[in-house]
């Protein structure tokens, strides 16, 4: 029983409120000699491995600290840059560590915004007239739930595949937005959700979710 | 009003704490505007956010699904009533062309202990309930008009709120729905 996330999107298509419950963390850091043995790909932003997967360390994963020290973007937190550094062989052995990227707020903005006109597109492409939009979506690792209110909120779960039971969950989670959402005066319709309570309740439910199962609820 | 344990037990309040508070809430705005048709105004803008509210807790607590006609929205709005200030108003009244009806209270909690004062004869106490009732139907993409016809504070037999079917808000509703 495994949930990654939860996330909120109004009824204009903006995210709202997102929580990553149990995304496991990959870490791995490891000692390398001259030459380096996988390819690196070098962005503007960020240092990721592009080919020469081994040691759990995958296609697709960034660089993260060199010799103990944060990689920000192309340089080194004391300023030096990464690619000098890991071209030259008189800085070996380097101790390189790596992790799967994490998605930055923005990024989630992004991705949670686009869901909202393929959720559309869907209902508009059914061969049925008067479908609703997509709300259950398969993928190898995971399942998106997708609930969308009479009102227009989406509420979406992201959840292992095997987990039953999401649509009860999904809309036990629409009871605590209505109580300890909108019933807080502070909160201003449709903006980001910033309320303690909800927070608290939510990963209570989720936390219970995961003990005994949906029928606990 | 929220939900601890199991999801049918609900906090229960004594009305007579609602009618106090509301109570207050009038006679504090009847102090700081002076002006009667202000007052009604301004309860009406608290009704309607209230009901952009509260729209979502009855259907997060109902699960109850969309209208497609007015006697559904007309039924819904008796259910609301029961849920949130424990009265069951009448329907009747309905219009000829079906997009008008009567919600006839025998009784009103807002106003149980409530007489008005003769200089106040234009204010409509209670018209935070139509305004409640329009924010909460413009949410589910339904625009009406609603006014108190009969009141008992003005000596009526009955108190009857009218609620008039104006259009359905197309550009609102939700893809997936239309």
């Amino acid at each position: 029983m495994v949930i990654y996330g939860v996330y909120i999107v109004n009824k204009s298509g903006g995210l709202i409120f997102n929580l990553d419950h149990n995304l496991p963390k990959i870490e791995t850091e490891k000692t390398f000699s001259y030459p380096l043995d996988i390819n690196l790909e070098y962005e503007p932003k960020r240092i990721s491995v592009s080919f020469g997967q081994r040691d759990g360390i995958n296609v697709g994963h960034h660089l993260i600290s060199v010799n103990g020290i944060m990689v920000n973007g192309g340089t080194l937190e004391d300023g030096r840059d990464v690619k000098e550094i890991i071209e030259s062989k008189d800085n070996y052995p380097l101790t390189l560590k790596f992790s799967r990227p994490k998605m930055t707020t923005n990024e989630k903005i992004f991705l949670a915004s686009m869901f909202y006109p393929l959720f559309a597109i869907a209902s508009q492409l059914s061969p049925e007239p008067k479908s609703s939009g997509i709300e259950i979506l398969e993928a190898d690792t995971f399942k998106l739930h997708c609930f969308q209110t009479l009102t227009g909120v989406k509420f979406m779960i992201f959840a292992e595949n095997l987990q039953a039971g999401v649509d009860v969950l999904l809309r036990r989670i629409y009871e605590l937005y209505a109580d300890y959402v909108l019933k807080n005066p502070f909160y201003s319709l449709e903006m980001p959700i910033r309320c303690e309570l909800f927070d608290t309740n939510l990963q209570a439910l989720l936390d219970q979710v995961e003990k005994g199962g949906v029928a606990s609820i | 009003m929220s939900r601890q344990s199991s999801r049918l037990d609900t906090k229960k309040v004594n009305s007579e704490l609602l009618t106090l508070t509301y109570g207050a809430l009038v006679s504090q705005m009847l102090r700081d505007f002076e002006n009667v048709d202000d007052v009604n105004k301004q309860l009406d803008r608290i009704g309607f956010n209230m009901g952009l509210r509260l729209i979502e807790d009855f259907l997060a607590r109902t699960g109850s699904g969309r209208c497609l006609d007015m006697r559904e929205t007309a039924d819904k709005i008796q259910l609301a009533f029961r849920m949130y200030l424990n009265v069951q108003p009448t329907i009747s009244n309905w219009a000829a062309s079906a997009d008008e009806f009567s919600l006839i209270f025998d009784t009103n909690p807002l106003t149980e202990f409530v007489e008005l004062p003769a200089d106040y004869q234009q204010l409509r106490y209670s018209s935070i309930l139509c305004g409640c009732i329009r924010g909460a139907l413009e949410m589910v993409q339904l625009e009406v008009q609603c006014w108190f016809s009969q009141d008992q504070l003005k000596g009526d037999a009955t108190t009857e709120i009218r609620v008039k079917f104006v259009r359905r808000l197309e550009d609102a509703v939700p893809a997936g729905e239309d």
